[in-house]
């Protein structure tokens, strides 16, 4: 990225003043050397979004932004609907609600250090994953509509966890607005057998080791100690919430002249929040997000099941849950002034600061749980949301590490087997149906979480409080 | 002369088809987005599925067409890897494609499936015929 582009604000703001059609600024939060790796589309993608009708204050990108489609994937964007703001089925993307869910699981590494390769088998085996996969769960048509209302809520339910769950879940595990009614009948078929399925891609399930705790405070406050095995899932809303963002995409780009908005992108589809599609997408798009927390929420149940296999006695409790790629309807300060804005997180973790009544009340004094979930065998950090993240983006922050190459580069620069080996001997089981997919997923391939993370804490967008290692990868 | 290929996309991965009709080229997209999964010879033609769809133009319905191919990939739990094309194009108007696509059930241990197909997305999609009368049929699918 050409750095001559931006007007350096401070060390880890780069902004971008309003030239063209674009309606606001737009700022990148990172340090030099991640802006100079950065994709210059990057820069395209976010001056586009920055054009888009009713966009308040800035659109912004975070740390690990890379090229994804109409938004940049780290990107964040909020629009007043009094002010014929919009909702994009691209701001959210194919994936919707995808996030990461993190488990204490009581043990200490040395614990599971002789069980280590039968419990990677077991959660292999237990947890389906991969292309192919189907789920243990079949939902007929009144089940799939009571899902898609009810979301972890329905899971535990059904038997699927506990009320505690629920608890660390945000929205309480259960988005309201959904209307199962907006969801096509396709999108609901490709999903009946798909319930409780890790899916494939970056999308994991690891077992993990506390590896340093940066803040003690915040760390108690997460019943987080250095040495503690955690669990972390990575998944999203599935086959349901890819065909909701298939056809709204779709419908979006084709309806846009009807209401005279001028996409710069086709990719960056939307419709008036005020509309009827935009309303439909709404009531979609958050039964989508009921569809990810009845997902993430079964694949805990499974994990219970293989840990409790394994592991006698052992009790799997909820850190958080949190999505990375939603449009959610939110209260913020613009200006000394409360608004209620859609703000859309592409790739992009919601992060509330400490006080704010949406966090469980015992950590509302630290903040809420931010999870980053790393590469296949590279790190994964916990953060918490801070006070200054509401006037830098909107309560947001990275979600990960980003590709920095290519799939089609790393198949041919890695081979599957080879890390497998190359990860045994750093104590990483990796499992998956997949060589080519490993090679493709290499830790290589990816940006260094690390710098990513440090550039969100430096940047004020959340705090660092814990660095997670992988002891054991399930990758789809 | 009728091929496909890959290019990049820093997350996910760009999808070409090239050949002498636009059929032609839609039909070596679809083989590129098998790939993107796995080995397409090692993906038997053994049961028929019927695909329509119908668009404002020829773009569109490229990526409709990809989306229908990955729609019934999700659905059935299958991969295709024989392909037959109609398209009947009423440019400015409506495009429409009917096909009948051959594949089979996925088995993880042959296939090694390296990743599911999300969706196809709008990023670098083109439909066009250029100056020696090739087609081509491009577009980046999300991984």
């Amino acid at each position: 990225m050409d750095l001559q582009l931006f007007k350096r604000q401070d060390e880890y703001t780069w902004c971008i003043e309003p030239t063209g059609k674009m309606r606001v600024p737009a700022i990148i939060y990172a340090d030099e050397p991640l802006m100079r790796d950065m994709d210059h589309k990057v820069y395209e993608q976010i001056t586009n979004v920055a054009t888009l009708p009713g966009i308040v204050k800035a659109a912004y990108a975070m740390p690990d932004a890379h090229w994804g489609y109409g938004f940049p994937i780290g990107g964040v964007a909020a629009f007043d609907a009094e002010q014929d703001g919009v909702v994009s089925a691209g701001g959210v993307g194919f994936d919707i609600s995808c996030g990461v869910r993190t488990l204490r699981t009581g043990l200490r590494s040395r614990d599971i250090e002789q069980v280590k390769k039968k419990l990677a088998d077991q959660l292999y085996r237990d947890i389906p994953a991969g292309l192919g996969s189907t789920g243990h769960i079949h939902l007929n048509p009144q089940q799939m509509n009571a899902m898609l209302m009810g979301g972890a809520r329905w899971a535990v339910e059904q038997g699927f966890g506990t009320e505690d769950d629920l608890r660390y879940t945000e929205e309480h595990g259960c988005m309201s607005g959904a209307e199962p009614a907006q969801v096509s009948e396709k999108a609901k078929h490709r999903q009946r057998n798909e319930m409780g399925t890790l899916g494939s891609g970056n999308h994991y399930l690891e077992v993990q080791k506390v590896e340093t705790i940066y803040d003690e405070e915040a760390g108690n406050a997460f019943g987080l100690n250095e040495g503690d095995v955690v669990v972390s899932i990575h998944c999203g809303s599935r086959g349901l919430g890819h065909q909701i963002g298939t056809e709204f995409l779709r419908s979006m780009a084709i309806s846009a002249a009807e209401h005279e908005i001028k996409l710069p992108d086709r990719e960056l589809a939307c419709a008036p929040i005020k509309s009827s599609i935009g309303h439909n997408y709404l009531g979609a798009m958050r039964a989508g997000i009921n569809c990810a927390l009845a997902n993430r929420q079964i694949i805990t149940h499974l994990t219970r099941q293989a840990f409790a296999h394994v592991i006698p006695d052992v009790e799997l409790s909820l850190l958080y849950d949190v999505s990375h790629n939603t449009c959610k309807e939110e209260t913020h300060t613009i200006q000394g002034k409360e608004r209620r804005l859609f703000v859309h997180r592409k790739g992009a973790t919601r992060a509330f600061g400490p006080g704010h009544p949406d966090i469980p009340e015992e950590f509302r004094r630290i903040g809420q749980p931010v999870l980053i979930g790393g590469s296949m065998g590279t790190a994964s950090y916990i953060l918490t949301g801070t006070q200054e993240s509401e006037q830098r983006a909107f309560s947001s922050a990275c979600h990960g590490a980003g590709r920095a190459m290519s799939r089609h580069k790393a198949k041919k620069q890695w081979h599957g087997r080879q890390l497998i080996d190359e990860l045994a001997a750093e104590g990483i089981e990796i499992r998956s149906p997949s060589l080519r997919g490993i090679a493709e997923e290499a830790p290589g391939a990816y940006k260094d979480v690390s710098a990513v993370v440090d550039a969100a804490d430096h940047s004020g967008l959340a705090r660092k409080v814990a660095r997670l290692k992988p002891l054991i990868c399930i990758k789809g | 002369m009728s091929h496909w290929q890959h290019y990049e996309h820093e997350a996910d991965i760009g999808i070409e088809g090239i050949g002498a009709s636009i059929e032609v080229a839609f039909i070596q997209a679809a083989l590129a987005l098998t790939a993107v999964i796995t080995e397409p010879k090692n993906v038997s033609p053994e049961s028929e599925v019927e695909i329509s769809c119908e668009a404002p133009n020829d773009e569109l319905l490229f990526v409709d067409w990809l989306n229908a191919l990955i729609f019934e990939m999700a659905d059935r739990k299958m991969l295709f890897s024989r392909f037959d094309v109609e398209i009947t194009s009423q440019q400015p108007h409506a495009s429409s494609l009917h096909a009948k696509v051959w594949g089979e059930m996925i088995d993880q241990a042959r296939h090694q499936p390296v990743v599911e197909i999300k969706g196809a997305t709008y990023t670098t999609l083109q439909v066009y015929e250029d100056s020696d009368h090739i087609w081509h049929a491009q577009t980046v699918v999300d991984v």
